[in-house]
This record gives structure tokens, sequence and C-alpha cells, in this order.
């Protein structure tokens, strides 16, 4: 039996002495609006979809927070949605082919630029060329528009989009559970916690992940494979890092503007866990890493306590 | 520092090019050197200090105290700072200016903000022809900033404007965005004939129908618009308009198709 990182004890959930690590990455904010909150999201949803990890899908992506009416510029219901990737010039396509394929596609949607950065991506910019020659340049209140005809009449879109170099992405928590119900109702409560968080998403289907990841694999070409430390099902074949009562494992990603907004989702997380309890939920919380000598940012779970 | 202000004295006996008087212009000068400026355009060549009374030290924030239709190219060129007229203004109000906050509280003359690039411009009381226009051999009108006025501009407001945004609040004369290249006008009070005569792209936006359209715009429908909606919320949000202009869904009519026929022109339904 490994010896386990257990020092701590919140309303009987044991947390781990560890850490995670995060990684810097680009990222970008947009506005999304429809006509009523459920197209609204549904153009968001589409827009994010197939954007739970740059290993295989080039950008994280996911819906961010509800925006009602009385903020966004044009009085309708709308989502904030944020994208990462791991290079501007990835993230610029992914944005583009998104909005393009996602967004300008949606009944009644536009597109708002909602990130001040230190650079813009185009948007509108490269988009308006759908409008075939009859599309119009706006620019009002310091802001610069596209209008791009479509069959339900415009398509509004910010021209361009801010993008931050300060994001973080890789912001993670491991639940442990004696079953996969309970890990499953801790994984729900901390992604709706994180939810709430203003730039920080989880871009995981629901906000849970089943199938963390460690580095490398013993098979040529495989970047990623299963981490075997934290499958029940390994466990006294592998190095394992589970005890014997864990047979559950989910994790909640997270991806953040700011390293400070990840740490805010990751306190949010642990807070809606240990509430939570044992009993219904997880028993155990960690948290991954490697070593700590490939992520920039690390994020103990000690300083993070409800 | 107080204001740098120019309290005029008596009416000025010729027209006076007021050009010399920005910001950026009068930065680093004594006020003896101020009041030796050349403004006079006829022979008798009035300087400054024959005709104001010059106080106050700050040249990023300046005053006319009293006005005149006799008073060019008020802040022409202007790039920063703020300048005020307590009067009236002439001709070439603002015209070039690119930067910087003009406030005129009376009327100014023709061709205000002609060719203007950057800033605000706001004109309490009507203004003269050409408003934002160029001037005769020039290509382009006014390129960029925002100029409201208060009352009335006069026949072709907005002609062959390129960028930036004209909101005229009690109507003008004929032609109001003739051959505008690009770039919004708004009217509310009523425009006179043939509003968006030979425009070839932009957007004239008004409170009412035209009473006389050209006959070669077309009817575009009143299709949902967020431009609508935004820009709406933009104009009442910087006090330009007190209530929304064109709601969700205006009247579109496409025009001028006698040129290219990019132009838009859009009033509530």
């Amino acid at each position: 039996m490994p010896k386990l990182k257990r020092t701590l004890l919140v309303n009987g959930v044991k947390i781990d002495d560890t850490f995670a690590e995060a990684f810097g990455m680009r990222a970008t904010a947009l506005l999304i609006t429809g006509p009523n909150r459920k197209w609204a999201r549904q153009a968001a949803i589409s827009m994010t979809g197939y954007a739970t990890s740059v290993i295989g899908c080039g950008c994280e992506a996911a819906i961010d927070v509800d925006v009602p009416p009385s903020a966004t510029p044009d009085g309708r219901p709308g989502c904030r949605v944020m994208v990462f990737a791991v290079s501007t010039d990835e993230l610029a396509k992914q944005v583009l082919n998104r909005v393009g394929q996602c967004v300008l596609t949606s009944p009644g949607s536009a597109c708002f630029a909602d990130l001040a950065g230190v650079a813009e991506l185009k948007l509108g910019a490269s988009l308006r060329y759908f409008g075939d020659g009859w599309q119009i340049s706006k620019k009002f209140g310091g802001r610069h528009f596209w209008r791009v005809p479509v069959m339900d009449g415009e398509f509004l879109c910010e021209a361009t989009a801010g993008l931050t170099k300060d994001a973080v992405g890789g912001g993670n928590m491991l639940l442990l559970a004696a079953n996969n119900a309970n890990a499953l109702a801790a994984a729900e409560v901390a992604a709706a916690a994180i939810g709430k968080v203003r730039g920080a998403i989880t871009p995981f289907p629901g906000g849970v992940v089943r199938s963390g990841s460690k580095v490398g694999s013993k098979y040529k070409g495989m970047t990623a494979s299963t981490n075997d430390a934290f499958s029940p099902t390994l466990r006294g074949v592998t190095k394992s890092e589970l005890g014997p009562g864990d047979n559950a494992v989910l994790e909640i990603v997270i991806d953040g503007e700011t390293s400070d907004a990840v740490a805010e989702a990751m306190r949010a997380g642990i807070r809606a866990v240990t509430e939570l309890g044992p009993e219904k939920g997880a028993s155990r919380i960690s948290a991954g890493n490697y070593g700590g000598k490939l992520g920039k940012f690390h994020y103990h779970l000690k300083d993070l306590l409800p | 520092m107080k204001a740098l202000t120019f309290k005029l004295v008596s009416e000025p006996p010729e027209r006076l090019d007021l050009s010399p008087l920005t910001p950026e212009r009068l930065a680093g000068k004594a006020r003896g050197d101020m009041e030796k400026i050349p403004v006079g355009m006829s022979r008798r060549g009035s300087l400054v200090g024959d005709l104001f009374r010059v106080t106050g030290s700050d040249p990023s924030n300046i005053v006319f105290e009293g006005g005149s239709g006799r008073f060019d190219r008020i802040a022409e060129g202007m790039q920063d700072g703020s300048i005020r007229v307590l009067g009236s203004g002439g001709a070439q109000a603002g015209r070039a200016m690119r930067g910087g906050a003009l406030k005129i509280e009376g009327d100014a003359g023709p061709h205000a903000a002609s060719c203007m690039r950057g800033g605000r411009i706001e004109i309490n009381g009507n203004v003269g022809d050409r408003l934002g226009a160029p001037l005769a051999g020039e290509l382009a009108g006014m390129n960029g900033g925002i100029v409201i006025v208060r009352g009335r501009a006069g026949a072709f407001a907005a002609d062959r404007m390129r960028r930036g945004l004209i909101a005229v609040l009690k109507g003008t004369g004929d032609h109001a965005g003739s051959r505008m290249i690009a770039g919004t006008l708004v009217v509310t009070g009523g425009t006179g004939e043939m509003p968006g005569y030979l425009m070839r792209r932009g957007s004239i936006l008004l409170d009412r129908a035209p009473e006389k359209l050209s006959p070669s715009f077309v009817e575009c429908g009143a299709p949902e618009s967020v431009f609508a909606t935004v820009i709406d919320r933009y104009l009442v949000r910087e006090k330009i308009l007190k209530h929304p202009l064109l709601g969700g869904s205006p009247q579109r009519y496409g025009g001028d198709n006698a040129v290219l026929g990019l132009g838009e022109i859009l009033f509530p339904q």
C-alpha cells in the first residue's frame, strides 16, 4: 500500500497535502446574444462543443456565465463564452471557425467581444467576407462592428476580440469517493459552484472528467494516457494513489482568465464538495500535478480550503 | 489652473481666423505673445489683443467668452484638450479636428466639422450648409469623430462623409447625406428633399419616413436589426438622444442605386 498524502480533514472530507499544476494559455471571451435565452445558449453550446481539451480539440471552451439582457449591448439574453488555446495562432483559428460555423449560423445571434486584452483576434473582420460585398462596417462608441446580411436579417459581429496572455489552463481537483454515485454527486456540486465564478470555465462534459490522464504512454505517438494512479481497477498493479475505500474518481478541470480566477474556482469547488460531505459525496479531494516541474502555476489545496 | 479665456471686448470689425488659438498651438506661449497673434482676415489685420481680453493660464482648456458669426475656423486641426465658445461661431468650426472637444453654445456657420478626423463637436444652436462636408477640391468630408448639432443643419449635411457619426436633432435642409461614402448620419426633426442623394455607402438614421426620397432608393422591408438596437442604446447612453430612435425592426431603404447602392436609410415603422 503506497503512502497516502492525507493531512487535513474538512467536514469529514480528507484533503490531500498536494497541489494542482497548471499552465499559461492564451484566451479570449465573447458575448453571444440571441433573441431569447434558449437561442443564445444554443449558439454558445454549439460554439463550445468538442472543445474539452487542447490535446485533441485544439482549444478548450465553455460557457462562462449567462448574462442578463440588462448587461448585454443589445438588451437581449446572452452567454459569455471563453476559449483557451496554447498559442495565439491556434486560438485565432479556433475562434474564427467556431464563430463562423456555430454563431453566424444560429438564428438571431450576435457576437460581441468581452475581454480587453493585450492583442486583438480577428472576428468580424474576417467573417465579414461571408457578406459577399454587402457587409457594412460600423464604428461608434469606440467599437467596430460588421453587419453581415443573412437570411433572417443581419449578423452583427464585433470586428475583433481581445486576447489575454495571462490565462491559465489545467487547474484541477480530483474527487475520490466510495462509489460512482457519490463521486458524481460531488462533481456536480463542484461544477455548479465553479460555474458561478466569472472568468473560469470547466470545459469537459458537464464540467466533469472521468478519464483523467497522465503525460505520455507506453505506445509511441500517444501524448497522454490513462491516469493509472487514480484508476481503481489498476489498484494493486500500479503505483496507486487510492485508498482501500476509493472506488470511483472524477476530476474537475478548470481554465481561468487569470490565475486568481482559477484559484477562486478551485476554492468554490472545494467548498461545495466539503459542504456535501463524505456520506453523499467525495470522501477525499486530491489534485493532479507533474511534480511541479512542468507548470508555472501551482494551486495548493491547503491554501484553498473554505 | 484656470481655463485660458478669450473675452470678446467688441464685435470684430472683420472676419477672424481663429485657427491659431488651439491648445497645441498655444501651449508654452506667454500671454503677451498670444495677444500678438494675428487673427484678422482683412487688410486691417486685427491681433488677438485688439479684440480679446486674455485671462487664465491653461491652454488645454480654452474658453471664448462671447461669440460672433465672424469667428471662423475655431478649433481647426485641434488634437487634444477642449474649446468652448460661449456664443456663436462662424464658418468651418472644428474643421480637420483630430481629437479633443469643441462646444459651441450658439450657432455655427457653413462647413462646420469639415473633414474632421476625430474628437467631439457639440453645437447647441443651428449650423449652416455642408456640415462635415469637404471644401471645394477635396475628395472626402468628415472622416471620424462625433458631431452633435442640437439645432438644425442646412443643406448637404454629411456630404461626402466617410467615417464617424453626425447627429442633427432639429432637422436638416435638402440632400442630407448627399454623396456619402460611409459613416452614420442621425437626423431627428425631418429632412428636406432627397436625403441620401447619390450616397454610395453609409447609414442615414431618421426618426420618421422621409417626405421626398430619390426614386433610385429601393424598399428593403423591415427585418429585425440588432445594429438598430445597439446604436439606439448608444445614442441614448451618450445623451445624444433621449429616446431610442429606430426600435428593433426599422424600415429600410437601400440606395442610392444611381451610384453604388450600398447605403441605407433607416427609420422606425
